[in-house]
């Protein structure tokens, strides 16, 4: 507070009120408030500086990384990037199979996208909204360098050679009123020249133009364009090419509406696409609609999964409650036995614990061997156990029961045993002393395991896909089957925001229900 | 078919053959590699696909030049990994193993960069260019292939049930009637879809034709509803060995190299069901994006992998047929056990009656589509 040499500049808030008659000063002579707030903002900026190595960790290996996985949910540049020339004439083009323009900014669009090779990706995008998109993009991509197009070329060549002299070809294109009178053939120049450079590390005033350059020169000159500076040349005689035959003949689907109402549909650069397949739900040329039923799975995915979350914790307590009752009253040393029992999973790899139970509970496993052994299951008649919700459900119920017991047991450990002796010695039973006194007191420590469990339960992963099978799979396996093999990360992160939203949802209803003061972790 | 041929002859050259190469191993020298990284990350598979290759030609690179190499298991996630890296502008794999159909997609994408054989790899022991050594096997310009394999069924030799008989022919695999018991499959289309055509009446020569009709995939997954509820269904090479010697399944599919080790090296009661063994390749891409120094130390050492000799020394540890012609003489026998590897070889006359080729084109462009028209059907 010592430094009197910084004053004023402070909120105005509150001056803006009817100022006391003699504002109050400190010691040395500034105002009083000022200088509170001065040393308050010190201790703020020295807190800060003493967390800010964790505040950067969490920012940059947990804010920034959900942060991108979020915007990639909605984000869908890639349409309207690889081919923006389609996307701009699709928009003066309504027709359900559009016209020749549509088809003639595809052709320099993929020839493009193919040299940089981001056509296939663009295929696999647009494969997720139409089954069939891959395929068309990866063969046209393949054969659009093949199109009759060099019949352009020929021609232009033949009318005028220097129209095959790359070298000229730089000077018109380096002209001004040139460039003005040739709006495509500039476009497709430029395009051209970048990949020619980026690619090919070649200098364009010495290679050989593009098929789709003289497609565009031509589509200029017989729109009427007359460029000042090239040599003069009659196109109408020339033999042209259907680009819209080209690719119609190279497979069928470029002349069906499925592939353009899907491109409409996805030019813009944002989509809710992801969100509406993560809940079983698409596009259609008449808005939203369900998707077809063999491909509606993520609904029944998200029931699912809750419905086993909510199992796996209800054994978790049922388990978990006497286990801890146990360990809290039994006196240090036992008790202390028993928690290492408890904690001993904890040490042990996930891996290994899984595999265990996959010994255990397999068809040949122990158990049904036991059992059979027993007589109580003949050879034929042993139990599947495993590779279904059954698996899933034990194998989870056990990795996640350290995390019921723990809470609840520190918070039986805060109960006093006086209440439950003197609820006896009024007369209840050992029943009723439980119930209604000992019980009510450990719910908050039931609160606790149960958000941990249950929140731990809802995106476990691995588990479920080494035991789960087929049936007893989770929405986050799902998610990773998408991350790691479909690639299709936007549906997996649109999946994985609502798996978010839910256990938000979630919490905020226990929180409102239960009261999330009621939940404590420790005595 | 071209690559039948390719196969054909390669089977013949598998017979028996005194090596004589012992020799020329010891002496083996390397051309000096100037501006090169002195470490590498090579991406394989695991397994005992992995230590094949780090027998035949990563330790002993490593002991040429000194320098250290790193694996990285994950080439069942390749395509999505290299994807990743890509997008970070930070590529942390030197080479990357992956199946046909991956170097395919690999390769349209711009994941990995072009190779010219011929420039880049060794000429053969009897003289050959890479380009005619490696033949058809080198199916995009970006993919330099280390073996031939083939998935395949193994059943166990002694399940009651079956009465004595044991399935002999491909669509025992769907006759739960004659088979009882579960059977383990890929969890992928990719080969489950044209068995199950073929059971279903269709020629062999026909299979991707029908794929590409309107309604042929739903016709496979037809078939395959037809067993949905017997199958286990893996995703890692080694999970049918396991199941078969775990008696979970009484058959399953897996890669043969896997199945040679459970009869061959494990002795389990198991045999393997050859008909219409399904044909592909595995091999290297070369990552794009490498700097100057780490590519010069990749293509210094694909130079030396995959050399005749080394590609010999592979099918030592592995019952996989080495992609050079020129390597398939020098096959002899097990490394460590010292039996024949020829009647484990999916390239054995005896192994060879009925056959298929995986389609890489075709998959190539229908993967993604069929996949998650599997991958539902599945989840149903």
């Amino acid at each position: 507070m010592a430094d009197a040499t910084i004053t004023g500049g402070l909120p105005t808030g509150r001056e803006a009120r009817p100022a006391s008659p003699e504002p109050m000063l400190a010691a040395d002579g500034t105002l009083l408030r000022a200088s509170l707030a001065r040393s308050l903002r010190r201790q703020k900026a020295r807190a800060l500086l003493l967390i800010a190595p964790l505040l950067l960790f969490i920012l940059v290996t947990f804010v920034l990384p959900i942060g991108d996985m979020l915007f990639r949910s909605v984000e869908n540049a890639i349409v309207p990037e690889t081919l923006p020339r389609t996307v701009a004439a699709l928009r003066d083009d309504p027709a359900e199979v559009p016209g020749e323009a549509v088809f003639d900014a595809l052709y320099t669009d993929l020839v493009v996208a193919e040299e940089y090779k981001i056509h296939t990706q663009l295929g696999t995008r647009l494969n997720y909204e139409f089954g069939g998109a891959s395929s068309l993009f990866r063969g046209a991509g393949r054969h659009v360098g093949k199109f009759d197009t060099d019949v352009y070329a020929d021609q232009f060549g033949d009318a005028n050679p220097a129209f095959a002299d790359p070298g000229r070809w730089a000077a018109w294109m380096a002209d001004d009123a040139v460039r003005a009178a040739l709006p495509q053939t500039t476009d497709a120049y430029d395009a051209w020249a970048k990949f020619t450079v980026d690619v090919h590390g070649d200098d364009p005033a010495e290679e050989d133009l593009g098929d789709f350059v003289y497609a565009a020169l031509y589509r200029d000159l017989a729109a009427g364009a007359q460029p000042p500076g090239l040599p003069s040349v009659d196109v109408s005689g020339f033999e042209a090419v259907s680009l819209k035959q080209q690719f119609v003949d190279d497979d069928e689907g470029w002349g069906e509406p499925e592939i353009w109402t899907t491109l409409r549909t996805f030019s813009p650069r944002f989509t809710a696409g992801y969100y509406l397949n993560a809940v079983d739900l698409k596009i259609g040329p008449q808005g939203i609609e369900l998707r077809e039923g063999s491909d509606r799975i993520y609904i029944q995915l998200f029931i699912r999964t809750l419905i086993l979350s909510v199992t796996i914790t209800a054994t978790c307590i049922l388990l978990g409650y006497p286990v801890a009752f146990l360990l809290a009253s039994l006196p240090m040393r036992s008790a202390n036995l028993l928690m290492i029992l408890v904690l001993l999973p904890f040490w042990t790899s996930l891996l290994v614990r899984t595999s265990a139970w996959k010994v255990l509970l397999q068809q040949q496993g122990v158990i049904n061997d036991l059992l059979v052994w027993a007589g109580v299951l003949s050879d034929s008649g042993r139990l599947v156990m495993i590779n279904n919700q059954t698996g899933t459900i034990i194998a989870m119920t056990h990795i996640l029961l350290p995390f019921m017991i723990l809470p609840l047991y520190s918070v039986m450990k805060g109960i006093p045993p006086s209440y439950v002796r003197a609820a006896k010695s009024l007369g209840a039973n050992d029943w009723t002393a439980f119930w209604r006194v000992y019980f009510p007191q450990s719910v908050p420590g039931i609160g606790a395991g149960s958000i941990l469990v249950f929140i731990l339960a809802i995106g476990y992963y691995i588990t479920p896909e080494l035991v789960g099978g087929t049936k007893g799979v989770f929405i986050s396996n799902r998610i990773a089957y998408h991350i790691s093999d479909s690639l299709n990360w936007g549906l997996a992160a649109a999946l994985g925001t609502i798996l978010l939203a839910v256990v938000l949802l979630l919490y905020w209803a226990y929180d409102r229900l239960v009261g999330i003061d009621n939940v404590k972790l420790g005595g | 078919m071209t690559i039948t041929k390719l196969l054909g002859s390669a089977a013949l050259a598998l017979l028996p053959m005194a090596g004589g190469a012992l020799a020329q191993e010891a002496g083996t020298e390397l051309p000096p590699c100037d501006n090169c990284s002195d470490s590498m990350v090579i991406m394989s598979w695991g397994g005992a696909y992995q230590n094949s290759q780090l027998k035949a030609y990563v330790e002993p690179y490593e002991a040429l030049t000194g320098i250290t190499v790193t694996w990285d298991e994950s080439s069942n996630e390749a395509i999505a990994k290299l994807r990743a890296a890509q997008e970070a502008g930070n590529m942390p794999f030197d080479l990357v193993d992956v199946e046909g159909p991956d170097s395919q997609r690999a390769c349209d994408e711009g994941l990995a960069v072009e190779i010219d054989a011929d420039e880049a790899l060794a000429p053969g022991d009897d003289g050959s260019k890479p380009s005619d050594d490696f033949g058809d096997s080198l199916i995009n310009d970006c993919y330099i292939p280390q073996i031939y394999f083939s998935t395949t069924f193994g059943y166990r030799t002694d399940v009651a049930e079956w009465n004595g008989q044991t399935p002999d022919d491909i669509c025992d695999i769907f006759d739960t009637e004659t088979f009882p018991g579960k059977r383990s499959l890929q969890s992928s289309p990719k080969k489950n879809l044209e068995w199950a055509l073929i059971c279903d009446g269709v020629p062999a020569e026909d299979v991707y034709d029908v794929l590409d009709e309107d309604g042929g995939v739903e016709r496979a997954l037809a078939k395959l509803d037809t067993i949905k509820g017997d199958v286990i269904w893996w995703t890692a090479g080694a999970e049918t060995p396991q199941l078969l010697a775990d008696k979970e399944v009484v058959m399953g599919s897996t890669y043969n190299g896997r199945l040679f080790s459970v009869i061959a090296e494990q002795k389990q009661p198991v045999a393997m069901l050859w008909d219409y063994q399904n044909f592909d390749f595995d091999g290297w891409i070369v990552p794009a994006g490498l700097d100057e120094a780490r590519m010069n130390r990749t293509m210094h050492f694909l130079r030396f992998a995959t050399d005749t000799q080394r590609l010999a020394d592979q099918a030592k540890y592995i019952a996989y047929g080495p992609a050079r012609a020129s390597s398939q003489p020098l096959v002899s026998t097990h490394a460590d056990l010292g039996i024949e590897m020829a009647p484990y070889m999916p390239t054995n006359p005896e192994n060879m009656k009925n056959y298929l080729v995986n389609n890489i084109e075709w998959w190539a462009d229908h993967q993604d589509e069929v996949e998650a028209t599997f991958q539902n059907w599945l989840a149903q």
